[in-house]
């Protein structure tokens, strides 16, 4: 049997990144394979954000390399913590990314119907979408990344700007997305979320990784005191 | 006194009854200016962006020179498309000179610092909110261009408008290269300029009537569309 065209395992070795002289991040190595969601906790200025970047590829690392199993340029989206919409209507903006990837016109606004009618923001396709809620406006970040069918989702906080009925919705997504087959890799500060979403945990502190850990070993029995500490809420550095 | 009531009242009559001499010069006038305001968005608009979204070394400089071009004094503009297209100049067998051609040329050459200048802030503004998310999407800077352009697309109408009042309103290009050449090259600034000096107040103040509008309404328009921006929020 053949392997299938995958751009997973992803692989980080000797990860660093640093910025005006600080070291942001240091000697990262991970893989993640295809699978349940990978969920990266840590505490603020852990240096979460910057580990995705450098994985999706928006930064450059400073020492070590990311390296995919396949080509994958067109194959991965991220969502940021707040979501930037084009000064369009809500279908303009799902189908905004699939015109970039080169998808043939015809197909492009039935795809993104499809993705809007997967996040339920259908009746809402002609509005402008910065008229759009919060929350409203996260969905339709994840529906245009979601569009685009990518193997692996990154998610940088995304419900951190949320209330919590937005939060869950966006969680169903999330949840929906990854029993379809995508890839979830995502950073959270809420630890009720990492819990509800994880089925591994990534454990970030100044700018290393503690922890790779199962997450109902991880939150049960964490490996490291650090990450002890982090799960009974006490401020780590 | 008495004289300026009498003429007050010659202008408006003039504008009311669309006198030929009058609608001859504003349409003059206009044609000039929205040409100018066409051939300089065809340049500037896309210089802005490009320099929007490009970094490169010399970039501060450049930006720099352009924002001390927005200030060129109109006659010096003038000055120079008359230097190119005098009989003696490079392009002086073109024939341009004192025709509505050359004034349109002037017009642009003055107004394009203008458009590029204020759209590179517009987009530049646009580019930090969205550099992130695009290339994310796999959009580099030069393919973001586009999608800036018409994003920014009510900002940009406000810097087309300013582009568009700065040309309908300068003299000193126009009559340099122009001459003011009564029914070919007489626009309506270069025509209050001569009526006023040769003591014809009313087709001067009438003249000064309709340019007045035109500002006026230049500028509700670029008010009226940041409104809709806002409120179509866009």
């Amino acid at each position: 049997m053949r392997a299938p065209d995958t751009i997973l395992p992803l692989r980080a070795e000797g990860l660093g990144f640093s910025a005006g002289g600080v070291a942001i991040l240091s000697d990262v190595a991970l893989t993640l394979e295809a699978g349940s969601p990978s969920i990266i906790v840590g505490p603020n200025g852990a240096g979460k954000s910057v580990l995705l970047r450098l994985l999706h590829g928006l930064l450059t690392p400073s020492t070590g390399r990311v390296l995919w199993a396949g080509d994958a340029a067109r194959r991965q989206a991220m969502v940021f913590q707040r979501p930037v919409l084009l000064r369009r209507s809500v279908l303009a903006n799902a189908v905004y990314p699939l015109a970039l990837a080169g998808i043939p016109a015809a197909s492009r606004e039935a795809r993104a119907c499809a993705a809007l009618e997967m996040v339920g923001l259908a009746a809402l396709a002609d509005r402008p979408a910065r008229r759009l809620s919060g929350g409203e406006q996260q969905r339709l970040a994840l529906a245009r990344a979601a569009a685009l069918s990518p193997e692996v989702l990154f998610l940088d906080e995304p419900c951190a700007s949320l209330d919590p009925a937005a939060t869950r919705a966006v969680e169903e997504i999330v949840g929906r997305l990854a029993a379809r087959g995508t890839k979830i890799v995502m950073t959270t500060h809420d630890l009720g979320q990492a819990r509800r979403l994880a089925g591994e945990v990534l454990f970030l502190n100044r700018g290393r990784l503690s922890e790779q850990t199962p997450a109902a070993l991880f939150f049960s029995q964490p490996a490291t005191p650090e990450a002890a500490a982090f799960l009974r809420g006490e401020l780590v550095w | 006194m008495n004289d300026l009531g009498a003429a007050a009242a010659t202008a408006l009559h003039l504008v009311l009854t669309a006198d030929p001499a009058l609608a001859q010069i504003v349409l003059l006038s206009l044609r000039v200016s929205c040409s100018a305001l066409l051939i300089a968005s065809l340049v500037g608009l896309p210089l802005g962006a490009l320099l929007a979204v490009a970094r490169f070394p010399g970039r501060s400089a450049i930006l720099t020179m352009l924002n001390a071009l927005m200030g060129l004094p109109p006659v010096v503009a003038g000055l120079l498309i008359y230097l190119l297209l005098s009989r003696s100049g490079p392009l002086g067998h073109l024939g341009l000179l004192f025709t509505p051609g050359a004034m349109i040329v002037a017009q642009a050459l003055l107004i394009t610092p203008i458009l590029a200048a204020l759209s590179r802030q517009v987009l530049e503004g646009l580019w930090e909110e969205y550099a992130e998310q695009l290339r994310s999407f796999g959009a580099g800077p030069v393919r973001a261009v586009p999608t800036l352009l018409w994003d920014g697309r009510f900002a940009l109408l406000t810097v087309l408008l300013a582009g568009f009042g700065r040309a309908s309103a300068e003299v000193g290009a126009v009559m340099i290269v122009g001459g003011n050449i009564e029914g070919f090259t007489r626009v309506m600034t270069t025509a209050i300029a001569l009526e006023t000096s040769a003591g014809n107040l009313p087709l001067a103040l009438a003249l000064g009537l309709v340019l007045m509008t035109i500002v006026l309404v230049v500028n509700a328009l670029a008010q009226a569309s940041r409104d809709f921006a806002t409120r179509a929020g866009a």
